[in-house]
């Protein structure tokens, strides 16, 4: 885990100069320590560390507790639950059924969003195609929109009788869709619109990792009559390794997180079909206060990630 | 050769057909906002207002406030983005240049961090805001932004490059610890600097989560809690909550084409070292 960050997230460029061989000229002596990092470190490590990290440990004690609307108005009121909330928990039919939710959204539309990015980073690499710049900042922009917006611009595009996607499939015959009514389809039409909305930055991942694959290999492999779709397999792909695993990681992460979508389009409906877990915890803990049942909930999204997490760089690891 | 040309017309009918696909929801928003109130539901559905106007922009900076939660967002962002850019830089830094014992030991552990999902500090940082009194404020939303580990990391990755040399002669000349970073390392990052304000001026202005937990008097609302506060009441104003929406996405947007070369360049060429 520890390098996925520092492979892919937007860093600056000239790293790789650094660690010089030579040895230099220090006004310190080699190793001797400065304290002047202390300084320059006190502020950024102070309020991650209040305002993030002791936050997180806070909840993990939280999630042990029957904090609640009580408990708000009066701490004294905290009493000490053990593993209750978590059985709890796997007792109830509706955290199964956003979590169910939430494993759907994330591994359809995860790997469904790569999958676009990475259609229209092989397009955009191409060497027939001119204007990349414009298509590139096009397909890029709706990355850069506001989530609460384009979700309600979504579900107006998604109305049954007067949205432009049942006007258009009606074009081929297909009857009008109650995309946001109906629970076999919400889900379906948020993933339709994360994906629209994220691919754009797992595409300039790949445009970069394709365009740092050496050119001789592909020489190579035309010379050895290897087809388009062979090299891409057999050359792009492998070559892409490090680059996917990062883009998997931190996709999935993300979707994992899903909230604004069902709060803006469906609040969680019809059905429950689209409550995932971030929205049951919010609704458990700042509608009915229920804190230490929905610090339960945020843990078990935090396990299940952490578990997608490690499973990718395992299956990763094999491969490799 | 009439095989690459038929590949190339190929190619370009793809893209046509994915930025078609990319800009038509922005395009009908747009619109939709300027269309008299009830055209956007209408059937067929008109991607063209037959007569544009300005009614709604006008309804939401007067009668529904949008200016109001326009510069709270603003502000907000702004505040985020000035600080943040100085700590995050400030630690970004020290990680990257300077010595001091357990330095990648606390790396490690920051970079741990990044698996967390947000939402799971909420709630106790929730108490903690209440606590200290700064519920339904905007130093609640502000606080929680001021660092964050993904800046250090992007400036640590690029402040990597600067060579040792340089700050070492500053060193010798005298020059003291803030000195060196003010006049030397401060200069040498500025694109990288330029990237991480973009990124988190945009991440600001878009949040949504914590804003909504942490302010509950509507005059403190962010510009995406007052919409989706709005969205809630107007379900059937089409044409209002389009041009709401435009409004939210605008600065964004103009932010981003104005100095997306830093943005792209920034996601795109840290990602060539994985």
């Amino acid at each position: 885990m520890l390098e996925a960050p520092e492979a892919g997230v937007a860093a600056g460029a000239p790293a790789r100069t650094s660690a010089p061989a030579a040895p230099r000229r220090r006004f310190r002596a080699p190793g001797e320590e400065n304290r002047a990092a202390y300084v320059f470190l006190a502020p950024a490590l102070l309020l991650i560390g209040v305002f993030f990290f002791l936050p997180v440990a806070a909840a993990l004690v939280l999630s042990f507790t029957d904090f609640d609307l009580y408990s708000v108005a009066d701490p004294a009121n905290v009493r000490w639950v053990g593993l209750r909330n978590y059985a709890r928990l796997l007792d109830t039919p509706l955290f199964w059924q956003a979590m169910g939710n939430t494993l759907y959204f994330a591994l359809v539309g995860g790997p469904l969003s790569i999958g676009v990015s990475l259609a229209a980073a092989l397009l955009l690499n191409s060497r027939l195609v001119r204007f990349k710049g414009f298509f590139r900042t096009v397909y890029f922009t709706p990355f850069v929109t506001t989530l609460v917006a384009v979700a309600i611009v979504w579900r107006y595009l998604y109305h049954t009788r007067y949205g432009l996607l049942n006007y258009v499939l009606g074009w081929v015959g297909i009857g009008p869709v109650d995309w946001l009514g109906d629970p076999r389809w919400a889900m379906p039409a948020i993933i339709l619109m994360a994906v629209w909305k994220s691919f754009g930055y797992n595409m300039l991942i790949f445009i970069a990792g394709l365009q740092a694959i050496p050119e001789e290999l592909y020489e190579a492999a035309r010379i050895d009559g290897a087809s388009a779709l062979q090299r891409f397999r057999h050359v792009t792909l492998p070559q892409l390794g490090p680059t996917l695993l990062f883009v998997g990681v931190v996709t999935l992460i993300g979707f994992f997180q899903l909230f604004v979508e069902p709060y803006v389009m469906t609040m969680g409906g019809p059905l429950r079909a689209t409550t995932s877990v971030v929205l049951l915890m919010y609704e458990e803990g700042f509608r009915w206060w229920r804190m230490g049942y929905a610090a339960a909930v945020a843990f078990v999204l935090f396990l299940v990630t952490l578990a997608a997490t490690l499973v990718q760089l395992r299956l990763r690891k094999e491969e490799g | 050769m009439t095989g690459s040309r038929a590949v190339k017309a190929l190619l370009y009918a793809q893209l046509a057909v994915g930025a078609v696909l990319a800009l038509l929801p922005m395009v009908w928003m747009v619109s939709a906002s300027l269309m008299p109130a009830g055209e956007a539901s209408t059937f067929p559905p008109r991607l063209f207002p037959r007569e544009v106007t300005f009614e709604h922009y006008v309804a939401l900076f007067t009668r529904l406030h949008l200016g109001r939660y326009f510069l709270n967002s603003a502000g907000i962002a702004l505040a985020v983005t000035s600080v943040s850019l100085l700590v995050n830089s400030m630690a970004g830094y020290a990680f990257a240049k300077l010595r001091f014992r357990g330095r990648d030991r606390t790396f490690r552990l920051l970079a741990t961090g990044l698996v967390v999902p947000v939402q799971v500090a909420m709630l106790p940082l929730f108490l903690l805001m209440k606590q200290l009194g700064l519920v339904n404020t905007y130093w609640g939303v502000v606080i929680p932004g001021m660092a964050s580990i993904f800046g250090i990391f992007l400036i640590r990755q690029y402040a990597l490059s600067i060579p040792d040399d340089l700050l070492d002669a500053a060193r010798m000349d005298g020059a003291g610890e803030l000195r060196i970073f003010g006049s030397i390392v401060l200069p040498t990052i500025v694109p990288i600097l330029a990237t991480l304000a973009i990124w988190t001026f945009l991440s600001t202005w878009n949040d949504f989560m914590w804003p909504l937990i942490v302010l509950s008097d509507e005059r403190r609302y962010t510009l995406p809690v007052a919409l989706a506060n709005l969205a809630g009441e107007h379900v059937q104003d089409t044409e209002l909550m389009m041009a709401g929406s435009v409004l939210t996405i605008l600065p964004v947007m103009l932010v981003f084409l104005f100095l997306q070369r830093y943005y792209v360049q920034g996601v795109m060429v840290g990602s060539v070292k994985g």
